[in-house]
């Protein structure tokens, strides 16, 4: 996976309206604050992610990793701060939130591969429909990318009949071929079974080598060590803490932190 | 008791009646199909107004006997207000039938279809949404082709009542099955030809409805998702 000469371009973002393509960080999070009815589930969130970093965010359940994580595409509303990606706000609604969404991958731990389309179709379905390229050039690259993920061979399958880790790749794939800015995986492998959690965390490090900017919620700390350059750990809707992983699993700066891994490394 | 003479010297007009019957259940069906796709995707809209009016509609409509709609259509709007779709009358009655009975298998198609988005897991519309397709897309390409499928046995249940519902429009001036067989019933010379004709009408509704039910129930098996 190392070797990306002659594979599909993954890293292209820049669309013609932005204002300045290519500088400052790619996603900034200021100040988000989000309630779910009584419970203050995100707290005055700040979060830099520069360009091609790959960001792991950690932390017990509950804690606001994914509600973080999805509120970056606007899956969930946030009730208050501001969230930048690639120096542009967030829209609130409309086909400017849905052009935005288009240039931020997501990749979720059910998978959501659209039941009653083939494993192509999936893949092509964006590509066609809301980038308006072409069936032919659509589906030459979806396969490249299904190829890239492993099962080109699948291609004309249902979802149904792929393992969840042959799933999961082809939800990778699916977020690929719109060309993401950004990708965000709301804990990818935690629905797999064991042997199939590699396969998939194989693929996510492959892209983290060629440069993905990416946002990771996940447990898999063997994945935060190799391929990550940030860890985030997040606790009662706050982040605790932010550090390198080496650093991090080694040698946590916070006493919350500390107790986590205890608990976690332990087994 | 049981002379069916009556009935075979009435064929070629009873076979009419069907044949109204079939026209106004099939023109019937089509638009109701529609009618029905929009109003539940007012129903699941992000707009407010869009959602109260499929509600609104709905619950009009469901809740209203038909054969008051159609009396409503046939003798309110085209009697009284004149709105008519053709100066021929059966022309025009005939497309009140199939407007008021559209209007009203709406109100149950769009029940049916709403209980199959429900059936359709949150995680596909995210997903959807994740792509960049807009609601209305996520709608067409998504939600709705795979609520149609979970929901295509309980439509054929729709359809089979709203075919039964067709001899209703006889109340609304439109010469279908019902009508027809009113029409030789008040005939002095008919009574002994009561019982075949009914037999006869029953056999008729049959012919019409079970191949109906047998064909959603197949497409159904069809079309089904697996997940």
């Amino acid at each position: 996976m190392t070797d990306s000469e002659g594979g599909p371009e993954l890293t292209k973002g820049d669309g013609p309206d932005d204002a300045i393509p290519g500088a400052g960080p790619l996603v900034v999070v200021e100040h988000v604050d989000k309630h779910f009815g009584e419970l203050h589930v995100l707290k005055d969130i700040n979060l830099t992610v520069n360009r091609g970093e790959v960001v792991v965010v950690i932390g017990p359940s509950g804690g606001g990793k994914s509600t973080l994580c999805r509120s970056i595409n606007r899956l969930e509303p946030i009730d208050g701060g501001t969230i930048l990606v690639d120096g542009k706000e967030l829209p609130k609604e409309g086909k400017d939130l849905a052009r935005l969404r288009a240039d931020v991958g997501m990749v979720f731990q059910s998978f959501n591969l659209f039941a009653h389309k083939t494993i192509l179709e999936n893949v092509t379905l964006g590509p066609i429909k809301v980038r308006k390229q072409g069936r032919q050039e659509s589906e030459k690259h979806a396969m490249e990318l299904l190829d890239r993920v492993g099962i080109a061979n699948q291609a004309q399958k249902y979802p149904a009949q792929l393992s969840g880790g042959q799933q999961q790749r082809a939800a990778i794939a699916r977020s690929l071929a719109m060309k993401p800015k950004v990708m965000l995986f709301d804990e990818p492998t935690s629905a797999l079974d064991p042997e199939m959690v590699n396969e998939v965390l194989d693929v996510m490090t492959g892209l983290a080598r060629d440069g993905m900017t990416m946002i990771v919620v996940t447990h898999e700390m063997g994945f935060a060590r190799r391929a990550a350059q940030k860890v985030v750990f997040m606790a009662d809707g706050q982040i605790v803490e932010e550090n390198t992983p080496d650093e991090f699993f080694t040698n946590a700066r916070t006493d919350r932190a500390k107790d986590f891994l205890s608990k976690i490394l332990t087994h | 008791m049981f002379d069916f003479g009556p009935f075979f010297d009435n064929f070629d007009q009873i076979l009419e009646g069907f044949w109204a019957t079939v026209r106004l259940a099939a023109a019937a069906a089509v638009l109701s199909l529609i009618l029905g796709t929009v109003l539940a995707s007012f129903r699941v809209a992000p707009i407010r107004v869009l959602r109260t009016f499929g509600t609104v509609y709905v619950n009009i409509l469901r809740n209203t006997p038909l054969t008051l709609v159609l009396l409503m259509c046939s003798l309110g709007l085209n009697d009284v207000l004149a709105l008519k779709f053709s100066d021929t009358s059966s022309v025009t009655y005939y497309w009140w039938a199939v407007l008021g009975l559209s209007g009203y298998t709406a109100a149950f198609v769009c029940e049916s279809l709403r209980a199959g988005i429900n059936t359709v897991p949150l995680g596909q519309a995210e997903a959807a949404r994740s792509i960049g397709l807009t609601f209305t897309q996520s709608l067409r390409m998504i939600i709705l082709p795979q609520a149609f499928r979970a929901v295509v046995a309980p439509l054929g249940s729709v359809y089979i009542a709203m075919i039964k519902n067709t001899t209703v429009a006889a109340a609304a001036s439109y010469a279908e099955t019902a009508l027809v067989m009113k029409t030789l019933l008040d005939q002095p010379s008919f009574t002994s030809g009561a019982l075949p004709l009914f037999i006869g009408v029953a056999v008729g509704f049959m012919i019409l409805t079970l191949p109906t039910g047998f064909f959603f129930g197949w497409l159904h098996k069809r079309m089904a998702v697996a997940r």
